[in-house]
């Protein structure tokens, strides 16, 4: 596979150069001439050429099998419990479904959690797959990885999609290279292709800056991790049959190399800001770490978690767990309320998804105001403290 | 000890900008730099170098001009470095990616510990080092926090989760993918900086990989990028610059219209 530059087409216009987003094109006696090892072949220079010098010439591949079936959805389940992220994907999941006019499935792995698969049936799964079993308990990866393996290839779903949790991550990475297949990381969105039926799984890639439209053309099953908090979580219906299929594997299939000697879960609500629906973070512009305070202050009213930019994480104000940004969390809550964060980009890739914004900073020429739905310019330990005692009356607190 | 830690060179987010007239990045003038999250597995690569009295070596998979990631690393301590560099990897995503690495790996002999960051600035994926544990079946433990001990041939980590963290038992060699809380990479020495000038970067070509060819590059990558397009950019919205309370009582109001 190769792009192909036809040099009597090309004007010398440089379009190419410019829209190419991995640098692979560059001038050379007035003609483009492509990197191949730096060119991905994503085609977006192949569109931007108006004088049809550009084409990709790709190699004839394999078929992918035609005989796939289904959309699956790995159910996530921590202490027994069906994590909300695999709602999100069961309600996606019926729409892919339905455009494709297939089944989707649940696949739900742990122990003591067969009554749970009810739950994912009246989210809208057609049949739960389940595997119950002592050592399943807690998440560990070879036996995890070694069932859902076992599992798509016995059924050969053709899509399937998981969430990108830190389970979800570890386990399906490890499931995609087993079955030799692709996988999309962090979608943001997925559809499906009305004429060939394949899934559009897209991301965003560089942090965010741009966005990226991927397929598995020749690989089944085609396979996605979705990021928390972007899908509708699917409504229930009590009212909603479907099928469910116990499954159990020979005893070694449940052996893992690592063990899990201690789970500490000392995160509070205040501090999941993976979870939160609302958050309020704090930067450099806190001064300090007793002045977090006013943000927890904040949070509380608002039943919301506590954030924090990089500089606040670095000075020691407040633990990492609490970092929102390109070296800590990804957040997408309805409400994001920056205090004293001046929105440096490693900040904005972090919560830019947020679906409300709100800044207060005392500096009106910060960047975080170029990017916030609602802000206030002023002195944030004035700001806070006044927003918290009116939030208060308003919600009756 | 033989501890092989994988890093990538990537554009320096801070410097990725998007030009507002052709909606594109610009990538003149973007600095390169070694993802941030890789620096932390070459901190704690350094550490249990010295703590075990052992061999640090950095592997990296890409064009020639990502020696200079590797020099860096040098500069901090790292003892080897290897360059697996071939046209026939262009085009690579996660699953040719990890299987390359992997072949290379196998090439540089026997390990205890192979350490990467929990995913790379530019793409995210954080599927790179779970795909390498696989080809090479042995086990892994993502998101390490901390290191408890090494010894007896097992290791004891910490893996954060979205709730705390799971103290994880794992039996070397492994893989392990490490975040930010870790540790604290060091600045390279002057002495580092000097070795790392001279210092030779091993180069390994396709065929010098015990590997299929089917399997590397865009030929051994199922996905496809179909399209590329910018995001739509968040606009700025309301800014309120009048009087505290006025701005506030608007805000409040703002929120509790937004609130179920």
């Amino acid at each position: 596979m190769s792009l192909i530059i036809n040099k009597e087409q090309c004007v010398g216009c440089t379009l190419c150069v410019k829209v190419c987003p991995f640098g692979a094109l560059y001038m050379e006696n007035k003609k483009a001439v492509v990197r191949p090892e730096q060119c991905t072949l994503c085609g977006a220079c192949v569109e931007a050429c108006k004088f049809d010098a550009i084409s990709i010439k790709r190699d004839k591949t394999v078929q992918a099998d035609t005989q796939a079936r289904g959309v699956w959805v790995f159910c996530e389940q921590k202490r027994g419990v069906v994590q909300s992220v695999s709602y999100e994907l069961l309600g996606k999941g019926r729409e892919l479904a339905d455009k494709l006019g297939c089944e989707l499935c649940g696949a739900l792995i742990g122990h003591g959690i067969e009554s749970k698969s009810r739950d994912i049936i009246q989210r809208g799964a057609d049949t739960v797959y389940v595997v119950d079993h002592p050592q399943l308990k807690h998440y560990v990866d070879d036996a995890y990885t070694a069932i859902l393996v076992r599992l798509i290839k016995k059924y050969k779903p053709e899509i399937v999609l998981c969430g990108a949790t830190s389970i979800g991550r570890s386990l399906i990475s490890r499931v995609a290279v087993k079955i030799h297949t692709g996988l999309t990381a962090d979608c943001t969105g997925l559809d499906i292709d009305p004429h060939k039926k394949i899934l559009l799984q897209t991301r965003p890639a560089f942090g965010g800056n741009i966005m990226a439209t991927i397929i598995t053309p020749n690989h089944r099953p085609q396979m996605a991790t979705i990021r928390h908090k972007v899908m509708k979580e699917a409504a229930q219906d009590p009212s909603r049959q479907g099928k469910i299929v116990k499954e159990s594997f020979e005893d070694n299939v449940y052996v893992s190399r690592t063990k899990i000697l201690d789970i500490i879960e000392d995160v509070s609500a205040t501090v999941n800001i993976a979870e939160a629906d609302i958050i309020v973070s704090g930067g450099r512009g806190m001064k300090g770490p007793e002045n977090f305070k006013i943000i927890e202050e904040l949070a509380e009213v608002l039943n919301g978690a506590v954030g924090a930019s990089r500089a606040a994480v670095d000075s020691g104000w407040i633990p990492y767990s609490h970092q929102v940004g390109q070296t800590g969390k990804t957040v997408c809550p309805s409400i994001y309320i920056a205090c004293g964060i001046s929105g440096q980009i490693q900040h904005l890739v972090g919560m830019q998804s947020s679906k409300t914004i709100i800044a207060i900073n005392n500096d009106p020429a910060a960047p975080i105001f170029q990017i916030a739905s609602y802000g206030i310019v002023g002195d944030l330990f004035e700001v806070v403290p006044l927003l918290t005692k009116t939030l208060r009356e308003k919600l009756k607190k | 000890m033989n501890i092989i830690i994988c890093i990538k060179q990537v554009p320096d987010t801070a410097d990725v900008k998007i030009n507002p007239e052709t909606n594109t990045l610009v990538r003149e003038g973007v600095q390169s730099i070694i993802n941030p999250f890789d620096m932390y597995a070459i901190e704690e690569g350094l550490r249990l170098k010295e703590q075990f009295n052992g061999k640090a070596t950095v592997v990296t998979m890409g064009p020639p001009q990502a020696e200079s990631a590797l020099r860096e690393a040098i500069s901090m301590g790292i003892d080897e470095a290897v360059l697996i560099c071939d046209r026939a990897f262009a085009g690579s995503d996660t699953l040719a990616t990890s299987y390359t690495l992997a072949a290379a790996i196998k090439k540089l002999g026997d390990f205890s510990i192979i350490l990467c960051g929990k995913q790379a600035s530019d793409g995210d994926t954080a599927q790179v080092g779970p795909g390498i544990s696989t080809h090479l079946d042995i086990p892994q433990v993502t998101y390490v926090k901390k290191i408890e001990s090494i010894k007896n041939g097992v290791a004891v980590v910490e893996r954060m989760t979205e709730e705390g963290y799971d103290v994880v038992e794992t039996p070397l060699p492994c893989l392990l993918t490490v975040v930010k809380e870790i540790n604290e990479p060091r600045t390279p020495s002057l002495k580092g900086k000097m070795r790392a000038k001279s210092a030779k970067i091993q180069l390994l070509s396709a065929q010098m990989l015990d590997c299929e060819a089917a399997r590397l590059g865009l030929k051994g990558s199922p996905t496809q990028v179909v399209k590329i397009f910018s995001p739509e950019r968040r606009k700025g919205g309301e800014i309120c610059q009048g009087p505290v309370e006025e701005s506030v009582e608007k805000i409040a109001a703002v929120i509790k219209s937004l609130i179920p």
